[in-house]
């Protein structure tokens, strides 16, 4: 009798993905994909796509879905949940999405404490549009925009959404998680878990941050983007709670 | 297409005409016995991912963790008890 290690999970639909090959997306979106179905929720689950590279998210999880306008994420969610507070809803935002376009949204849904759960996707760089330089881009890191590097006294320095996010008190569960190797993916599942968790609970807003990559955009091969997170990005941006009520 | 490599208590299926060529399954395996084969490509146009020693593998899943696209299922012989 054979036992299924590993398998893709029914939270996802059978479109092939297509995001660039070796996009870390397709890693989160399956992490998302697998914490709904092992939390038995996927059929009530609503998801809000935001614009940028995961704006066809709602072609990928195999539960209801809304595509937002650019930022606007947050907003949508929170009309969702209220008037559908029985429902699970989740947005899924990048960081030209989240950190960049959508700041107000975001700040003011955190601040609401709308009981809702925010998967944020950094990988420091604008993906869809061609690599250009985001809020979080790092400093001196070359982008298409920023060929000699991010300069902090025109560009100030990058924002870090989980320590701003995590001062606000009606914050219930803030985490930075990353997905450079199996031992981080394992611990942003166990992240992902607990911020639908907190959600089913009642207990207010819920994010995580998953530090990701952008080969093309960084413009090297997939398995040195990966270097990147555990060698540049992790180093600024620090992995841990930031915020847990419990 | 699936592509299937089985030994006596492990089984890998590749779902060829997902996979990018990444190499990410590859980079996490801790048996290094992935690779990619540079002498056919798939139906999306890249090199699939191939395994050219499958009793060396353990069943730990971690190449289907790491596999953005879905490709890999990993099965295992429950023994008996």
């Amino acid at each position: 009798m054979s036992k299924v290690v590993y398998e893709k999970s029914r939270g996802l639909t059978d479109v092939p993905m297509f995001y660039c090959p070796g996009c870390t997306h397709g890693i989160i979106h399956k992490l998302v994909a697998e914490t709904l179905v092992e939390l038995d929720v996927l059929e009530k689950t609503i998801a809000i796509a935001p614009v940028g590279c995961s704006v066809l998210a709602y072609e990928y999880f195999n539960c209801d879905c809304i595509q937002a306008s650019h930022g606007r994420a947050p907003a949508v969610a929170s009309g969702l949940k209220r008037t559908n507070p029985d429902k699970i809803v989740f947005t899924y935002q990048g960081d030209g999405d989240l950190a960049a376009i959508g700041t107000s949204e975001i700040v003011h849904s955190a601040h609401r404490g709308d009981n809702v759960t925010v998967i944020f996707v950094n990988n420091a760089i604008y993906g869809m549009t061609g690599g250009q330089m985001a809020p979080t881009t790092l400093t001196d890191m070359k982008t298409s925009t920023s060929p000699f590097g991010r300069g902090t006294a025109s560009s100030g320095i990058p924002i870090k959404v989980s320590e701003m996010l995590s001062q606000l008190p009606s914050v219930a569960y803030i985490e930075r998680v990353s997905t450079h190797d199996v031992a981080h993916v394992r611990a942003a599942k166990k992240a992902i878990k607990k911020a639908f968790t907190y959600q089913m609970e009642g207990r207010g807003f819920t994010m995580v941050e998953l530090l990701s990559s952008c080969n093309i955009g960084y413009g090297v091969s997939p398995v040195e983007s990966l270097s990147f997170i555990k060698d540049a990005m992790i180093p600024y941006y620090p992995l841990g709670i930031y915020k847990d009520v419990s | 297409m699936k592509a299937t490599y089985s030994a006596s208590g492990q089984t890998l299926i590749f779902e060829e005409n997902l996979c990018k060529g990444c190499d990410l399954c590859a980079h996490v395996c801790p048996k290094k016995i992935l690779t990619l084969d540079k002498s056919r490509v798939n139906a999306k146009g890249y090199n699939p991912m191939t395994c050219f020693d499958i009793d060396k593998c353990i069943a730990c899943g971690m190449c289907g963790i790491m596999c953005p696209d879905s490709v890999i299922t990993v099965l295992k012989e429950e023994k008996a008890v």
